[in-house]
């Protein structure tokens, strides 16, 4: 004990000496790996010639460890951190909690009111801003128009579940390895869960009551199981069960699947030659409904924000205003050209002519993602915010236990109702240990 | 043992041990393959062997995108740092309980080797809070303490095995001729185990460099090492399969060198003893 004591004070007398003088501030900003964050690093050259003072220290991460570093960051004040790259899971429940600077030194010029409400309402607590959206994202319908034209349908541009039900039915030849669907199977808060969520909402579903009670066993959520699990029976791809939104990428990509309901952010992909087969042949619609007033999409926005207590507020909420402008779409544009503006923020963006013409699924991805309310995400009133999640700290350990019971039931190991059933259970349990019901 | 195998017997034997070396080789040599392929060739069905356009931009991206550089120098070292520091500490340590064994030997042994057997997660919480408290957290010094902590019972292990094997009576023969504790160790001792050292170092490099869970949650980015680098190209939403090869194999490849060029130690040092 003694020697590893003094192991450790020598390590703590060596670390002091080798701590770097620096006149300049350093922003240690973390960014998960997707192609606009990326895009972000390599422009942000703009920033710092802007502001020869601040220097830029970029951690690029998988989302998921990402989240989990940042979390326990910020759980134990670790302060490694100056700039937090969090989603609208994370910023209601840390804004609450404290963990967050309210956003209010963003600059006269920064418009806050052109951000789009539904995504400025999801990042905010008590009307106050805690993080501003950098990309929004939903999810609709991808389809090949070529199987569509086939099976002789016409995708509407809102389709019902019913109309996506016969479509998937007439477009799958199994003996030629097309699926009429490919949808998520994969167990996990923001796999399955993600997708099973959002769709209940339009099958009148909610997860809580009012008075958070667990709602599994309501038959809403019966009807939204069965529903999912039948048309991926009878139209899916095989091992549909370990499909998260990669292996249905590449499986779309390669031709395999009629019709895909995932993140927007996928149009850019499967629209892309290199990366698709079906560049050319791709249509998208908006996530269906059951006419019930809500429809089956989700609502994410990867956004920027400060934690409480950090020493370089100024300079973070500079890069902060810098990152998530207008101007900064403008600089991306100029660069890249429109279709690589990050999407889903401004209201702006979707008034420009030139990003219109550009981006062949702007307008699904606008409708998509102002038809998807966080403050009212289903049809039955809920005490929770978030739409294909529940903002509170406790869900991401519920719905990977609910994931894992529906990812069984469509591998077969369980029937849709044991799965609900077990659901329902677990869920309970995990709420009246939480304190929320007795 | 007589050695009189039919060629046939000896050919169908090759055959298998290549066989068994390419299926355990295959994945890297896959991983390899893919680097150099576009992201569309990466997740071809059926899969492209050879026969794909041959491109290294995912290398220039990578390089583009990341200081390759300074992962590397991290995790070089880290892994041989903090081994150094570790043999230093294991050698004797091993040779006490190998020559001057007592009561309790077999029992700090055992002891030892349960420190291994806690999940690192169990303890994450409160050492992060320590690593936060001294400053330690993306800090050469505090990570190469911790994976020192963590090979120290293999280290000590490994050694103290090779060590029972060394005749007790050449260490006395030394004494008698006036050998000091330190001369015995560092003269007479350590040149007759160092396959056995140079393996037992060569192992704990490299489960130092693969070591994932400690680096990437106790460092960001100044002490970050290639299991970093790694982390940073995979990615749940987009298939960058081919950018994730592209990293995967350079983050691999200086230990790959490492373990072709000392293969000759590594085996002789891992059957060291295995013949009683």
């Amino acid at each position: 004990m003694k020697v590893l004591v003094k192991s450790l004070l020598g390590a703590v007398a060596l670390a002091g000496l080798s701590l770097p003088a620096h006149a300049e501030t350093t922003l240690t900003i973390p960014l998960v790996n997707n192609s606009d964050l990326i895009r972000m690093q390599k422009l942000s050259d703009d920033f710092t010639a802007k502001n020869p003072d601040i220097k830029i220290n970029w951690v690029t991460l998988e989302e998921n460890v990402l989240r989990q570093k940042l979390t326990t960051d910020i759980a134990t004040k670790g302060g490694q951190f100056d700039v937090l790259t969090i989603g609208t899971y994370e910023v209601p429940i840390w804004g609450k909690k404290g963990w967050l600077l309210p956003l209010d030194k963003l600059g006269a010029d920064y418009d806050v009111d052109d951000l789009l409400p539904a995504i400025r309402g999801g990042l905010s607590v008590d009307g106050k801003l805690y993080a501003s959206p950098f990309y929004g994202e939903s999810s609709m319908v991808m389809y090949r128009k070529d199987l569509m034209d086939k099976a002789g349908l016409k995708m509407p541009d809102a389709p019902t579940w019913d109309f996506i039900r016969e479509a998937a039915d007439k477009m799958t030849d199994k003996a030629g390895e097309v699926y009429g669907i490919c949808l998520r199977g994969k167990a996990g808060w923001g796999e399955n869960m993600a997708f099973l969520t959002a769709t209940a909402n339009s099958f009148g579903a909610r997860w809580f009551d009012e008075k958070w009670e667990p709602q599994f066993n309501t038959p809403e959520w019966k009807k939204a199981l069965d529903f999912y699990l039948s048309m991926m029976k009878a139209d899916g791809p095989p091992g549909a069960a370990a499909n998260g939104f990669n292996e249905n990428l590449a499986l779309f990509g390669a031709g395999k699947c009629g019709m895909w309901i995932d993140a927007t952010v996928a149009a850019s992909f499967v629209t892309d030659p290199k990366q698709s087969k079906v560049f050319d042949k791709v249509g998208f619609a908006l996530a269906p409904d059951n006419g019930l007033g809500k429809r089956g999409n989700w609502l994410w926005a990867w956004s920027l924000a400060v934690p409480a207590g950090s020493q370089k507020t100024e300079a973070a909420q500079k890069f902060i205003a810098w990152a998530t402008s207008k101007q900064y779409a403008a600089l991306v544009a100029s660069k890249e050209g429109w279709a690589n503006v990050p999407p889903g923020t401004r209201t702006s963006l979707y008034n420009n002519p030139d990003y219109l013409k550009a981006a062949p699924f702007a307008k699904m991805t606008i409708d998509s993602i102002n038809s998807a309310d966080p403050l009212h995400p289903t049809v039955k009133p809920v005490p929770y915010t978030g739409v294909q999640f529940v903002a509170i700290p406790e869900f991401q350990g519920i719905a990977n236990d609910v994931g894992q019971d529906f990812s069984g039931a469509l591998a077969g190991t369980m029937t849709g109702d044991a799965a609900l059933a077990a659901a329902q259970a677990s869920t309970e349990a995990a709420m009246k240990k939480a304190g929320y019901i007795k | 043992m007589a050695l009189k195998q039919s060629m046939g017997k000896r050919v169908g034997m090759s055959a298998a041990a290549w066989l068994i070396g390419f299926l355990i080789f295959f994945p890297i040599l896959w991983t390899f393959l893919t680097s150099f392929k576009s992201e569309l060739d990466a997740f071809a069905i059926p899969p492209k062997f050879l026969f794909f356009h041959w491109t290294a931009e995912n290398y220039a991206e990578v390089q583009s995108r990341s200081n390759y550089l300074l992962f590397a120098y991290n995790s070089i070292v880290l892994s041989v740092g903090a081994n150094i520091v570790g043999l230093i500490i294991a050698v004797p340590a091993a040779w006490s309980m190998a020559f001057v064994p007592t009561k309790r030997t077999k029992d700090v042994l055992m002891w030892m080797l349960s420190t291994k057997m806690m999940p690192g997660v169990g303890v994450l919480v409160p050492i992060y809070l320590l690593f936060r408290d001294f400053h330690l957290l993306d800090n050469r010094l505090g990570i190469g303490f911790v994976l020192l902590m963590m090979n120290l019972p293999i280290l000590i292990w490994m050694l103290y095995t090779y060590f029972k094997e060394i005749p007790v009576d050449i260490l006395e023969a030394a004494r008698m001729d006036g050998a000091s504790l330190m001369n015995e160790i560092v003269y007479v001792l350590t040149p007759m185990a160092i396959p056995g050292i140079a393996s037992t170092m060569l192992l704990a490099v490299i489960l130092s460099w693969n070591e994932a869970f400690w680096t990437l949650n106790l460092t960001t980015s100044n002490a970050a090492p290639l299991t970093a680098f790694i982390a940073s190209y995979s990615a749940p939403e987009g298939l960058f399969w081919a950018k994730l090869s592209a990293a995967s194999t350079l983050a691999i490849a200086p230990i790959l060198i490492l373990g072709w060029f000392s293969q000759k130690q590594l085996v002789r040092g891992l059957t060291f003893g295995a013949v009683k």
